[in-house]
């Protein structure tokens, strides 16, 4: 593709692809073949035995509520603090900017311990909770907490970059001809974000349902009460039920893969209009 | 509603505009930013400070957090490291070759990103124990993978690859050539211009991405676990040491720990934000 002066030699070319494609299948491919094969080892019956299990469908029916609450709440999040950075200017504009990411540099474990302090039977508020005999430490509203901190930037780091670089003309013509301010980012803003929304809603929503260290913290692992479905991997596993443990384990290999699908279907057909850093 | 209403309740730390909802969005994003994000962790900082520095810096360095500590940075260190090399490999040839099943390699790529950490921990450790598909490559010669320090390697080397990948990716698609042929023009062998041109362009993304790696892997619990085999003092990472502090009901060692791993992260991401201030000035790119 690049001969001539400035290219590398056929020999080089051809090494530094089978190294490249060595690598990816080596850390990406295998694992992936690996989970499918060990979740089909003892067959099909076994495999789809798993799901007649009660408790491994409350660890489904868990992981879809938590993102379901986790993932609205974000995307609300994410569009008003777009909305508020990108439409107008203010002091410390930045360091907001900075403060959104901050989940990403935190580990789990930390994003779970922080509510274990502030939620638990000897943390901050743990006294008062029990007065009113509302749980939220080792009870779902916890995982939920813990769930919203690990995927609190996703949908707005995809949305605020974008909308900035969208200015506001737009939105100032749309109110100049007499919508509302309502009707303004309903009508215009929102078509003009749509494709960056769905692809921070996909990327947020696979870590919801995926998140393990932040959630195993908050959880306590109540087997068909506070335990979703990579700590019901985790379990299985550990009980030497390895069938089980995969067969869960490649329901949610499925969710990444048709995340991943779906994320470059978007990069490829609707680039021009995803965050600066997505287009290819 | 009309503009003029709303503008009237604008609060005045923004500049006036014509678009109305700056004081609603902002205070719900402020608001939920304290709730979710800033007021735990000013708690969890809290409680660490009750300890005292010195208080913290004796939970740190006693032999089993410090032997922790120690194996989390420097495992981590040297998962970035291979993530560095591989990743300017991997970004190279995606750039600048075409070969059958590009797009989809390209792709796989971010699979470290979107696959549960569980999921990648036991997969990892199926692969890489005795009986694995790749352990039993290495079972004869005595080399034990999974359950070992080396399983933690492998664990971090796959939760980082994405990020050196994606950060050198579009610094090299938009890197010049006629830089290139110019320095071929002036005699430069191909080699030459590759390690004296071009790699000094990408070495702070090269940097960036390798710092996002690592401070990735200093925190990474869910892949590790399962390979780790978790002994204290060999194979046991800081994050679970956390987990485990926790469920021994010790908030306060929990918090020293936390508190020296949010140090270590801040303070990659203080060196990635030089980097990138640094790269701003001197390249015109992030």
């Amino acid at each position: 593709m690049h001969d001539g002066v400035f290219g590398e030699g056929r020999a080089v070319r051809w090494t530094l692809i089978a190294l490249a494609v060595g690598f990816l299948v080596l850390f990406l491919v295998l694992p992936l073949l690996a989970v499918f094969s060990e979740a089909l080892r003892r067959g099909a019956a076994a495999f789809f035995a798993t799901f007649d299990d009660p408790d491994t469908q409350a660890a489904i029916r868990l992981t879809l509520l938590v993102a379901a609450i986790a993932v609205p709440l974000n995307l609300v999040f994410g569009l008003s603090a777009a909305w508020a950075i990108s439409k107008f200017e203010f002091p410390g504009k930045s360091v907001l900017i900075s403060l959104i990411d901050l989940p990403f540099s935190v580990s789990p474990v930390v994003a779970g311990l922080v509510y274990v302090l502030l939620f638990g039977a000897k943390g901050l508020l743990g006294p008062l909770l029990d007065d009113w005999d509302f749980k939220i430490i080792f009870a779902v509203p916890g995982i939920v907490l813990a769930t919203i901190f690990v995927t609190f930037p996703f949908i707005a780091r995809e949305v605020i970059p974008l909308m900035q670089e969208q200015g506001t003309a737009d939105e100032e013509a749309a109110l100049t001809l007499g919508a509302s301010g309502f009707r303004t980012f309903l009508t215009v803003t929102l078509p003009n974000v749509r494709w960056a929304l769905l692809y921070g809603v996909l990327l947020c929503n696979a870590r919801a349902m995926g998140e393990f260290g932040a959630v195993s913290v908050v959880s306590g692992h109540i087997r068909g009460l506070t335990n979703t479905m990579p700590l019901h991997v985790e379990i299985l596993y550990n009980e030497y039920n390895f069938v089980a443990a995969f067969a869960v384990a490649s329901l949610l290999a499925g969710l990444a893969l048709v995340t991943l699908g779906a994320k470059s279907v978007l990069e490829w057909r609707h680039g021009d209009a995803l965050a600066p850093a997505r287009r290819h | 509603m009309s503009t003029a209403v709303l503008r009237g309740w604008t609060p005045s730390i923004a500049k006036p505009s014509v678009l109305p909802g700056f004081g609603i969005t902002f205070g719900f994003a402020v608001s939920y930013l304290s709730l979710i994000v800033l007021i735990p962790l000013a708690v969890l900082v809290w409680r660490a400070s009750a300890l005292g520095i010195d208080g913290i810096w004796r939970v740190a360095t006693t032999p089993r957090v410090l032997a922790a500590l120690q194996l989390s940075f420097f495992i981590s260190a040297a998962a970035a490291l291979v993530n560095v090399i591989f990743g300017a490999i991997v970004a190279w040839v995606l750039v600048r070759y075409d070969f059958p099943g590009k797009r989809i390699l390209d792709a796989a790529v971010d699979l470290p990103f979107a696959l549960p950490t569980a999921v990648a921990g036991i997969a990892l450790a199926a692969l890489y124990a005795t009986n694995g598909w790749i352990g039993a490559l290495f079972a004869p010669w005595g080399i034990k993978i999974a359950f070992t320090p080396l399983g933690i390697f492998i664990a971090l080397v796959f939760i980082g690859l994405p990020f050196v990948v994606r950060t050198v990716q579009p610094v090299l698609q938009d890197f010049e050539r006629e830089v290139e042929e110019a320095s071929a023009t002036l005699g430069a062998g191909r080699g030459q211009t590759v390690f004296r041109v071009v790699l000094p362009a990408l070495v702070p993304a090269l940097l960036t991405g390798g710092a996002l790696a690592f401070a990735r892997a200093v925190g990474e619990y869910g892949s590790v676990i399962f390979i780790a085999g978790n002994m204290p003092f060999v194979s046991e990472i800081a994050p679970l040491l956390i987990v485990t502090r926790l469920e021994e009901f010790d908030y306060a060692g929990a918090s020293a720990i936390a508190t020296v791993m949010l140090i270590i992260s801040f303070a990659a991401l203080l060196v990635i934000n030089s980097i990138q201030a640094f790269s701003r000035r001197r390249f015109g790119h992030a």
